[in-house]
């Protein structure tokens, strides 16, 4: 198939309410047929930026592309976009059927083909026979499909969708990623969606715009953006991360070492980039990556001596949050508990060295 | 002790009714007294009053002239109340405040301050004769207010996403409006346009000094009672006024919950 790269395009898009730069130049292209999500914590402009999409806003600057035509001009209800809003926005005084049906009028279809639409749009969504419910006789999880397919049903080219998952319990919720990447794959319909669940945006998504006070952080996909954010701030706000401070102490070639205070000598590699002894950078370590170890490693490795300050059995994986004299946080480390033990071998008090292979620490220069 | 408590509230409240609704009690209770004085002790049972009341050719026209004027003035208030309530409720306007309060100002004028200034203004400023218009001009004024607070309550109770929803499914502002918003405002529609009928059936002082030749029922009632024969079939007509109303507000007031119940977000 041949997909547009810039089937939604952002370009410098700003949003003012009054002080506030909820959306503040962000440029940003999505591909046709991506399931692209926004994510950020509350009150970094992903909505903001969606409903630009949707037309309830318009960008105070800049302007909206979508199949390369220019937005601003285009009232909601023109716009080749729906949407699956928050709170589902189900119509109460309607029923499932019409309100399946609402966004058919305009295509003047006989009531025969609405019935055919509205049936297909119910086993899609795996409510057959629905159709005569009331949005009160449903539950959390059959009025968020019900808002689904009263979107889908328009066949748009865009589907925004504001955080549907939000409201359902955490086991529907799980089920829905699925089936709402399934359904995403079927209609082959851009999905354009905005959580702040980054667990959620990971195991949905091709690729991911992470939002922080209106501005773009990093696009990329999921694996990506986990093993190698290109910022503090994704790397925080995604998954754990292991923070060092360090000043660059000698480069030599692709080694870089790194004064990391009280953390001692740290080796890692450039990754390409050219750095000067005495810049001041972060080492970041994913709390997995790291290995607990009763002896010294031997030299040329890695490693940090602490001692286990506490420790919490989450059943098939174990966390520990190592003290180190000097650090002003503790060290966080994950480990499987891939084999099954009663006995736990590592515990608070003790005295360990953390170590981790030499492409696992994220340099960041930010 | 909390029954002593009850006990002493309950008595409170018995006395409190007494108060207020037994000397309206007494207007039916006398409408039925063969007698042309309202006082005890009572006559006979009679209902000649009630056909006297009937065959009065003045009282069935200003009766009508009520209704006519009454009718408008609920439509005409409902539309105002409805598109204020709107702009309040779901545009980000600049001095939405201070002109909410403007439109509620006519709540809190001493009703003979508005009826004398609309008077001045009507016939020194612009010159227009009395009629039953200029009545209704001026309880358009005064009911506005009542439109636009059972309307604001109605339209706050309903989530704003249901019209964007409708916006977003391609119909556009106007057919929004006919396809969402009007069906679930209806009831608070319908609880407007009675508020506001009774409120100008009932009224009295504006149409006291903008009334010209033909008169609304409060203001006939009012011209009746000099005449002492007269009496006991005003008290006729003022216990059918009575019921009507109670009629039409516990009307209003029951379609005014049932909506409020309807407009919460259902489930979740």
């Amino acid at each position: 198939m041949n997909q547009r790269q810039d089937f939604i395009s952002i370009q410098n898009v700003s949003k003012h309410f009054g002080a506030v730069r909820a959306v503040d130049a962000l440029t940003c292209r999505i591909a046709q047929g991506e399931f692209f999500s926004l994510l950020g914590p509350s009150g970094c402009g992903k909505t903001t930026l969606l409903r630009m999409l949707a037309g309830f806003e318009s960008p105070t600057a800049g302007e909206l592309f979508i199949d390369g035509q220019p937005m601003s001009a285009v009232p909601p209800h023109q716009r080749p976009t729906n949407m699956v809003f928050q709170n589902y926005a189900i119509f109460p005084h309607l029923d499932v059927r019409d309100n399946i049906a609402y966004g058919l009028r305009r295509r003047r279809l006989s009531r025969r083909e609405t019935d055919a639409e509205v049936e297909k749009m119910l086993e899609l969504i795996k409510l057959p026979g629905y159709g005569a419910r009331r949005a009160d006789q449903l539950s959390g999880g059959q009025r968020q499909r019900v808002a689904l397919a009263r979107a889908l049903v328009r066949q748009p080219k865009v589907l925004l969708l504001d955080e549907p998952l939000g409201a359902l319990d955490k086991k529907l919720r799980e089920e829905m990623q699925i089936e709402l990447r399934q359904l995403q794959r079927a209609v082959g319909i851009t999905f354009v969606f905005v959580t702040h669940d980054q667990e959620e945006a990971l195991t949905m998504s091709d690729r991911i715009l992470v939002m922080s006070k209106g501005r773009a952080l990093q696009v990329d996909n999921s694996t990506l953006l986990y093993e190698s954010p290109n910022c503090r701030e994704v790397a925080d706000f995604i998954g754990t991360m292991n923070f060092f401070d360090s000043t660059v102490a000698s480069v030599n070639g692709e080694q870089i070492e790194l004064d990391a205070g009280p953390a001692g000598r740290l080796k890692v590699g450039s990754g390409g980039r050219t750095l000067a002894p005495g810049m001041s950078v972060t080492l970041a370590i994913r709390p997995e990556k790291l290995q607990i170890v009763r002896q010294k490693p031997g030299e040329g490795a890695n490693f940090i001596q602490g001692t286990i300050g506490a420790e919490a059995y989450l059943g098939d994986r174990s966390h520990y949050y190592v003290e180190v004299p000097g650090l002003p946080r503790r060290i966080a480390v994950a480990l499987q508990n891939a084999a099954r033990s009663l006995d736990n071998s590592a515990s608070t008090g003790q005295s360990v060295w953390l170590t981790w292979e030499p492409g696992a620490a994220v340099l960041l220069t930010e | 002790m909390g029954r002593g408590r009850f006990n002493l509230l309950f008595y409170y409240g018995i006395a409190y009714l007494v108060f207020l609704y037994a000397p309206v009690l007494l207007l039916p209770m006398f409408s039925f007294n063969d007698s042309i004085y309202v006082a005890f002790p009572f006559k006979g049972f009679t209902f000649k009053w009630y056909e006297q009341m009937a065959a009065s050719a003045g009282l069935t026209s200003a009766f009508w002239n009520s209704v006519k004027v009454g009718a408008g003035v609920a439509v005409v208030s409902t539309i105002f109340g409805l598109l204020g309530a709107k702009a309040v409720t779901r545009y980000r306007l600049p001095w939405s405040g201070p002109v909410t309060g403007m439109i509620m100002l006519p709540l809190v004028i001493p009703g003979i301050v508005i009826g004398v200034a609309l008077l001045s203004i009507i016939r020194k400023v612009f010159d227009l004769e009395l009629s039953l218009l200029t009545i209704s001009a001026g309880h358009v004024l005064l009911c506005t207010p009542f439109a636009m607070m059972v309307l604001m309550s109605r339209l706050e109770g309903f989530d704003k996403s249901l019209e964007e929803a409708s916006l977003d499914l391609g119909e556009n502002g106007w057919r929004t409006f006919w396809r969402v918003t009007f069906p679930l405002t209806l009831p608070g529609i319908v609880a407007s346009l009675l508020l506001c009928f009774t409120t100008s059936f009932d009224e009295f002082i504006l149409a006291f000094f903008l009334a010209g030749n033909e008169v609304t029922l409060p203001i006939y009632i009012w011209g009746q009672l000099r005449f002492p024969n007269r009496l006991p079939a005003t008290l006729a007509l003022g216990s059918c006024i009575l019921l009507g109303s109670f009629v039409i507000v516990t009307f209003s007031e029951w379609l005014r919950r049932r909506g409020a119940k309807s407009a919460l977000p259902a489930g979740l």
